[in-house]
C-alpha cells in the first residue's frame, strides 16, 4: 500500500520534474505578486499596508502546517520506525523555520503603523514565538547530536512535544484578550474579507506551498544521499 | 504489529494521555494570567484594583477624543462601562474614535488611567475603500459591524 513510499521515488522525482515544478512556481509567485501589490485594492482603513498580510499571512498558515507534518512524522519515526519519514521531517524543517522567521517579521512590520509597535507579549505573539523556539531546538538537535540514531529519537520527541503548541497558536485569539485580531478566513462561518483581496492570498499560499515543494524535493535528495553514504561506510 | 512497536504505541498514548492531563492544568492557570488586557466591566468588578502597570481594552467612544498639543484624553468603552484615559504622546495613525484600542498604563482610579503606551486594535475585517462605503451607505454596515 505504501509502495510509493521510497525515498528512490522522491529521487527520481526530483531528477525528472524539479524543471516544471520550478516553472510553475515561477507563474504562480508572478501572478500572485501582480494581484496583490498592483491588481487588488487598498484596505478602506489600513491603506497600502494591508499588502503585507499577502506574505504573512501564507508564511504563518505554512509555518504551522509544516511543524504539524513534522510532528506526525516524529510519531511515526518512533513508533513505527520508518526512515523515510526522518528524511522528510529533516528535509521540511528548514522551510517551517523560514516562513516562522518571514511571518514574526513581517508581522512586525506590519504592527508599527497599524498598531503603534513593533512587538508586545499577547498570547498569539508569545505562542508564535514558542513555535520558532522549537523550530530552532529540532534543527539544533540535528546539529549538535552526532548519532544519528539518537538524533534521530530526541528531535521527533521534540517535534512531538511542539505539537501541544500549535492548537495554541491557532485559538490564542480565541481564548485570550489578544492584541491580535481573530483569524479572518474560516472553515466553518463565512471569511470576514472581501473577495478582491482573497484571490491573491490563496494564489500567494500556493505559490508559497510550491516554493515549499521545491525545496522539499532538492533536500529530500540530499539527504537521502548523505544517509545512504554514511551507511555504506 | 510485532511486540515492540505495540509497546511503543502503549508507552506514546500514555506519555500523550498524561501530557493531556498536565496540558489541561497549565490551561486552567494560564486562563486567569494571560490577561492582556481588561474590559472597563472587568476592571469595575474587580474587587482589588492591580498594581502598577495594566491594560485596558475596548472602543474608544465618540466624540471624546480631546486634544491639546500632544496632550490626549478620550474615553474607552465597552458599552457597559467607561474610563476615562490621560495620553502624552505621538498616536498611532489606525488609532480614532470609535475603533479599538488598547491602552497601557496606571491607573488613578477605577475610572481614570494614566496611560503610557497606546496602540491601536484592528479587527478582522478587510475590505477595499469602496465596498465599506456603499455598505455604510445602504445601512447594511450597522447590522454587519454594530459600529
Amino acid at each position: 500500500m505504501f509502495n510509493f513510499l521510497k525515498a528512490k521515488n522522491f529521487r527520481d522525482f526530483h531528477d525528472h520534474y524539479i524543471f516544471w515544478v520550478k516553472i510553475f512556481f515561477l507563474s504562480l509567485v508572478i501572478f500572485g505578486l501582480l494581484l496583490s501589490l498592483f491588481i487588488s485594492p487598498a484596505d478602506y482603513l489600513q491603506g497600502d499596508t494591508v499588502r503585507i498580510m499577502y506574505i504573512h499571512v501564507p508564511a504563518s498558515w505554512l509555518a504551522l502546517q509544516i511543524y504539524g507534518v513534522m510532528s506526525v512524522c516524529g510519531l511515526i519515526i518512533l513508533v513505527f520506525k520508518i526512515r523515510f519519514f526522518t528524511l522528510v521531517s529533516k528535509s521540511i524543517a528548514p522551510i517551517g523555520f523560514t516562513f516562522s522567521l518571514i511571518s514574526l517579521f513581517t508581522g512586525s512590520v506590519w504592527g508599527q503603523p497599524t498598531w503603534g509597535t513593533f512587538w508586545t507579549w499577547d498570547a498569539r505573539l508569545t505562542s508564535m514565538l514558542v513555535l520558532v523556539v522549537f523550530y530552532i531546538l529540532y534543527l539544533l538537535t540535528w546539529k549538535f547530536v552526532s548519532k544519528f540514531l539518537l538524533a534521530e529519537k530526541l528531535s521527533s520527541i521534540i517535534a512531538l512535544v511542539g505539537l501541544a503548541n500549535l492548537p495554541i497558536i491557532k485559538f490564542s485569539v480565541d481564548w485570550w484578550n489578544t492584541l491580535h485580531q481573530p483569524a479572518t478566513i474560516k472553515l466553518t462561518e463565512t471569511s470576514t474579507i472581501h473577495s478582491s483581496m482573497l484571490s491573491p492570498l490563496i494564489v500567494m499560499f500556493l505559490s508559497f506551498l510550491a516554493f515549499s515543494i521545491i525545496i522539499f524535493l532538492i533536500r529530500f535528495k540530499l539527504e537521502s544521499l548523505n544517509l545512504k553514504i554514511n551507511s555504506n561506510k | 504489529m510485532n511486540n515492540n512497536t505495540k509497546k511503543r504505541l502503549y508507552i506514546l498514548l500514555v506519555s500523550v494521555i498524561s501530557v493531556l492531563i498536565i496540558g489541561k492544568f497549565v490551561y486552567e492557570t494560564l486562563e486567569k494570567n494571560i490577561v492582556y488586557f481588561f474590559s472597563p466591566s472587568e476592571l469595575y468588578d474587580i474587587t482589588e484594583l492591580p498594581n502598577g502597570t495594566i491594560r485596558i481594552g475596548g472602543m474608544v467612544k465618540k466624540g471624546s477624543m480631546k486634544k491639546k498639543g500632544n496632550d490626549f484624553s478620550f474615553v474607552v468603552t465597552d458599552f457597559k462601562r467607561e474610563i476615562l484615559v490621560n495620553y502624552t504622546g505621538i498616536k498611532p495613525n489606525l488609532f480614532e474614535e470609535g475603533q479599538g484600542a488598547v491602552v497601557e498604563g496606571i491607573l488613578n482610579s477605577r475610572t481614570n488611567l494614566k496611560a503610557t503606551q497606546i496602540l491601536a486594535k484592528h479587527d478582522e475585517n478587510y475590505m477595499p475603500k469602496e465596498v465599506a462605503d456603499a455598505l455604510k451607505k445602504s445601512g447594511d454596515w450597522k447590522k454587519k459591524y454594530g459600529k
